[in-house]
């Protein structure tokens, strides 16, 4: 468990002080993958720094399991920074190192016994599925694959924390699923914390429990993804389907507009029984015929979700959507100005 | 008849010559070696933005590098003679002549190996430091092993440098292959002589580098075009 407490760092400029951080506060649960997202200046490389303890903030804390790393020197920083693995931004492998003695690297500096490195080298790239590939240098690999290896090199001296800084923006999509997909395991086979950088949504639907969006130095929406999605959230705007975009499944007669609907609502769903079966379940319950104007379907991990917006005709609408509501959908009435603005 | 000296004579002359140039250089590039690359590191270190920031003491270092690479050679040679006496208890001969070598040599190397530790990538260093390395390891494991290929090089052309820094040490009497060519070619006028002594210098200089190369292609892990 990661907590970041009333993070302030500024950055001295010709123009006076730069506020990158304007008290940044984060909890990670324990065997959590956080998403930490926003716009390019919003701060999200500095937090980052900060919490690879790469930059000593202005003040606050950071705490892992209880403890202030925020604080420490000598020693006692160097054994806190084996507590945070850090997958760097870029690439950070030593060229001149083989993928093993890169792994390795971590274990050195806790002075771990030769025999126990290799064996613990093993595990780890076994872990990021690249076990095939332990004498090869990094200039023998693909991006994907070097990114792989930088993550089992921060794993390596069992941290309760995996930072990843922007670990999938040099990559195309294929490899970025496969470094993805490592991160997850690396929680469900170790149990880390793990707190992913990033600016691409994507990674947030694809991996993340929670999610943190930065703004101008500060957290202005933190929560679970499942949950903040339900709500009018920046997290539900940038994760699910628009809703003005056409579902080709219905179209609207631009003569008649929205006029022809009893009722209009955006609606959505989560998890297989909700988004397969209500919308049907509730226009036969209710004799209301059910349009699809607008929205689709998504993936948050393994969750199917989706965001509709329909258009309901007969005389008991309004008590069709209270049953979807009442079934776990999160049903917003809208009005046909609301709609056709 | 001339003064011309025999073909037998010459070549003992040249052996002898060849042997002492190549102590010479042999001494002074190690020493310089052991020597100059921890300057170049602590100049690398103590850099702004660097692992150690100490802008005082870098500043300093900076200054008595440059100081130190911008005397000739031959100015150098002079000015420090009462320092070899001190070292080598005399000033003639190839083992004085190491003293002011290895002298002129270490700033040398200090600054080709700040240069060639700059070219390590700073996020590499970082990622090094994220794993809780300290410093002596990160110096040893990650800067050095790195540059590895570089400050080879760097020895290569102080080495190189070296074998002309020698040629002018002869002038004060330390032998060698340059002191040969000044007596011979210069003194009585027998080219053949000078000529038989650049040829060998630039063979010592081709075998240098390219022994210098083979090592520094050798402990390079990065990717080479394959065929």
């Amino acid at each position: 468990m990661i907590t970041v407490e009333n993070l302030v760092k500024t950055f001295p400029s010709r123009s006076g002080n730069v506020v990158a951080l304007d008290g940044v506060s984060l909890e990670v649960p324990q065997g959590t993958v956080c998403g930490v997202v926003g716009q390019s200046g919003a701060g999200k490389s500095t937090l980052a720094r900060c919490i690879a303890l790469l930059e000593k903030p202005d003040s606050g804390a950071i705490r892992v399991d209880g403890t202030d790393l925020v604080r420490l020197n000598g020693a006692a920083l160097r054994a806190a920074r084996r507590q945070i693995g850090v997958v760097p931004q870029g690439d950070s492998l030593l060229r001149q190192r083989t993928v093993a003695g890169n792994v390795a690297l971590p274990l050195e500096s806790a002075g771990v016994a030769r025999l126990q490195r290799r064996a613990r080298v093993l595990e780890l790239l076994d872990l990021v599925g690249l076990a095939d590939k332990a004498g090869a240098y990094p200039d023998q690999l693909s991006g994907g694959q070097r990114q792989r290896v930088a993550i089992a090199r921060a794993l390596a001296a069992t941290p309760s924390v995996l930072l990843a800084d922007e670990p999938t923006s040099a990559l195309d999509p294929e490899t970025t699923a496969s470094v993805l997909t490592v991160l997850d395991r690396a929680r469900a086979e170790l149990g880390v914390t793990v707190l992913i950088v990033t600016h691409d949504m994507d990674v947030v639907r694809r991996v993340c429990d929670d999610v943190a969006v930065l703004e101008r130095g500060r957290v202005v929406e933190h929560g679970k993804v499942l949950e903040l999605i339900s709500g009018d959230s920046r997290t539900a705007a940038a994760l699910l389907p628009q809703t003005d975009q056409t579902t080709g499944l219905s179209s609207v007669d631009s003569n008649v507009g929205y006029g022809r609907y009893d009722g209009i609502a955006e609606v959505v769903l989560v998890g297989f029984a909700a988004v397969g079966a209500l919308l049907p379940e509730a226009s036969s319950r209710f004799g209301v015929n059910l349009a699809l104007l607008g929205g689709g379907l998504t993936r948050l991990g393994d969750t199917p979700v989706a965001r509709f917006r329909v258009g309901l005709t007969g005389d008991r609408a309004d008590a069709a959507l209270d049953f979807i509501s009442e079934h776990g959908g999160v049903v917003r009435r809208r009005t046909r100005e609301e709609v056709a603005a | 008849m001339t003064t011309a000296t025999s073909w037998s004579k010459i070549s003992d002359l040249l052996l002898e010559a060849t042997s002492d140039t190549l102590y010479m250089v042999g001494v002074s590039t190690l020493l310089a070696a052991l020597l100059g690359i921890p300057l170049g590191v602590l100049l690398h270190l103590t850099a702004p933005g660097g692992l150690s920031p100490q802008p005082l003491l870098n500043r300093l270092l900076s200054v008595v590098v440059d100081f130190g690479r911008s005397l000739p050679f031959i100015v150098l040679l002079i000015a420090i003679l009462p320092f070899t006496r001190t070292i080598a208890g005399t000033t003639l001969g190839p083992a004085a002549a190491v003293v002011p070598l290895t002298i002129g040599a270490i700033p040398f190397v200090g600054r080709l190996v700040d240069n060639a530790l700059r070219e390590v990538d700073a996020s590499v260093v970082e990622a090094a430091v994220t794993t809780g390395a300290s410093k002596f390891r990160i110096v040893r494991s990650v800067l050095l092993r790195e540059a590895a290929p570089a400050v080879v090089a760097a020895i290569g052309v102080t080495a190189i440098a070296l074998v002309g820094y020698s040629a002018m040490a002869g002038v004060v009497g330390a032998g060698g292959l340059g002191d040969v060519a000044v007596r011979f070619g210069y003194h009585r006028y027998d080219y053949r002589v000078m000529w038989v002594t650049v040829a060998v210098l630039a063979v010592l200089v081709i075998a240098i580098q390219l022994a210098f190369d083979v090592v520094a292609r050798a402990i390079d892990r990065r990717r080479r075009v394959n065929a």
